[in-house]
């Protein structure tokens, strides 16, 4: 796989550069609601890149059988078809995790990042390279969901994955458990922060203004 | 009654579908640059919720619940694996159909709104109205009103940060803010906002 800069490309491309929620706005949906911790983060992550691999596979694979026409709703039927085996292997291996992100799991099915990659890449595009932007996407997915999960868990509990990481006020130690940061609005600002931290470092990402500012004569002293 | 009513405004407010449960925020963020884009899609998501909600219960409680077909002597039988199959395809045949109705009937209005219809089929929030009635297990009346409230909310909301969007527009803001930035840190301001409603309608 190395040997080909392309596969290689789409694989490594959508981490940061081309990420799908900082920069395509795809998938954001599922992604705020279940980072309250990092174990849920992570789970959610794992899923969604799986279903993103397989059915990028099988959407490519049958790509030259799908009629133009329809194809939204056999996306659609492959996807959901797949995020029930998720859905039903999480229900009967991790059942406490599955109770925790309750309808977030089926709600993969519509989840634009997954739609999207089949539509735009996978249906036109053999299935190796599917495979890799899949990959490359759903990684990038991962990485935005598991440092908002971090983040969120260390400061609203003082834990990571269950274990103490600040020793708060209740132990005897000096951490003051931000509430805050287990509440929705939170995730809104952590997102907004990293967009805008992401895309102070590659200027390029920056949206164009939609209207020029007036030109003012500064008044002069 | 009284229930209803309260099952209403909380839909609407408490549980404001993309401000507290972030569903549906892919087109609550991609639709709200203008505000008369921004009303045309809230006034879609209430139509399309308020009947793909109850039209689901039906389906879920008369064919896919467990024990739905005791009455053909199958009382084993449970279906409910099926109901993210079943609620997928029900929302694509609704979207279908209801555009295919206003272009025929009312082209005025299809033309107003008719592009964000397609939009709708891969709506977080409109699967998730059908996921929760399952998951908190409403009857009916229950799931017209919750699929009118969600709706509701959802148009309150998105109506409202278009307002606050377009305001923004000569707005001199650093160029990374620009944007998607912006938008979350407005987005995480109104969900403050509505969680404080938190107290209006006690549990």
């Amino acid at each position: 796989m190395a040997a080909d800069p392309r596969l290689r490309s789409a694989l490594i491309a959508p981490l940061v550069a081309k990420n799908p929620i900082t920069l395509q706005i795809l998938g954001i949906c599922s992604a705020l609601a279940v980072t309250t911790s990092l174990d849920t983060a992570l789970t959610m992550a794992v899923s969604l890149t799986v279903v993103l691999v397989l059915s990028s596979l099988i959407v490519s694979t049958i790509r030259r059988h799908i009629p133009g026409t329809i194809r939204l709703i056999v996306q659609i039927v492959i996807v959901a078809s797949l995020v029930i085996v998720i859905d039903q292997f999480l229900q009967a291996y991790f059942f406490d995790i599955s109770q925790r992100l309750s309808v977030f799991v089926a709600l993969i099915t519509t989840n634009c990042l997954v739609l999207g990659r089949t539509e735009s890449f996978a249906r036109s595009n053999p299935p190796l390279a599917s495979m890799a932007d899949a990959l490359g996407n759903g990684l990038g997915y991962s990485l935005v969901l598991v440092t908002i999960g971090a983040i969120r868990e260390l400061f609203g509990t003082g834990t990571l994955l269950g274990l103490q990481v600040f020793e708060t006020v209740d132990q005897g130690g000096w951490f003051t458990p931000l509430s805050l940061m287990l509440l929705a609005p939170s995730a809104f600002f952590l997102l907004g922060g990293l967009v805008w931290a992401v895309r102070s470092l590659l200027p390029e990402q920056a949206e164009a203004r939609e209207t020029t500012p007036p030109e003012v004569e500064e008044a002069r002293p | 009654m009284s229930d209803l009513a309260a099952l209403f405004f909380r839909a609407m407010f408490v549980e404001n579908m993309p401000l507290s449960f972030f569903l549906g925020l892919c087109t609550f963020l991609a639709l709200s640059k203008r505000p008369e884009t921004a009303v045309g899609l809230g006034v879609a998501m209430i139509g399309v919720m308020g009947a793909t909600v109850p039209l689901n219960q039906v389906i879920y409680t008369g064919l896919l619940a467990p024990g739905a077909w005791a009455w053909a002597g199958r009382p084993d039988i449970d279906l409910s694996y099926l109901s993210l199959l079943a609620f997928i395809g029900l929302i694509a045949a609704f979207v279908q159909l209801l555009e295919m109705l206003l272009e025929r009937f009312f082209p005025a209005i299809h033309a107003a709104f008719g592009v964000f219809l397609p939009l709708l089929t891969v709506q977080c929030a409109i699967l998730g109205g059908s996921l929760f009635m399952v998951e908190r297990r409403y009857d009916l009346p229950e799931a017209v009103v919750f699929g009118l409230g969600s709706g509701a909310g959802f148009a309150i909301a998105v109506v409202m940060l278009a307002a606050i969007r377009s305001r923004l527009a000569y707005a001199d803001m650093p160029a990374g803010l620009r944007g998607l930035g912006i938008t979350f840190i407005l987005a995480g301001m109104m969900s403050m906002g509505f969680s404080s409603f938190g107290q209006m309608v006690a549990p």
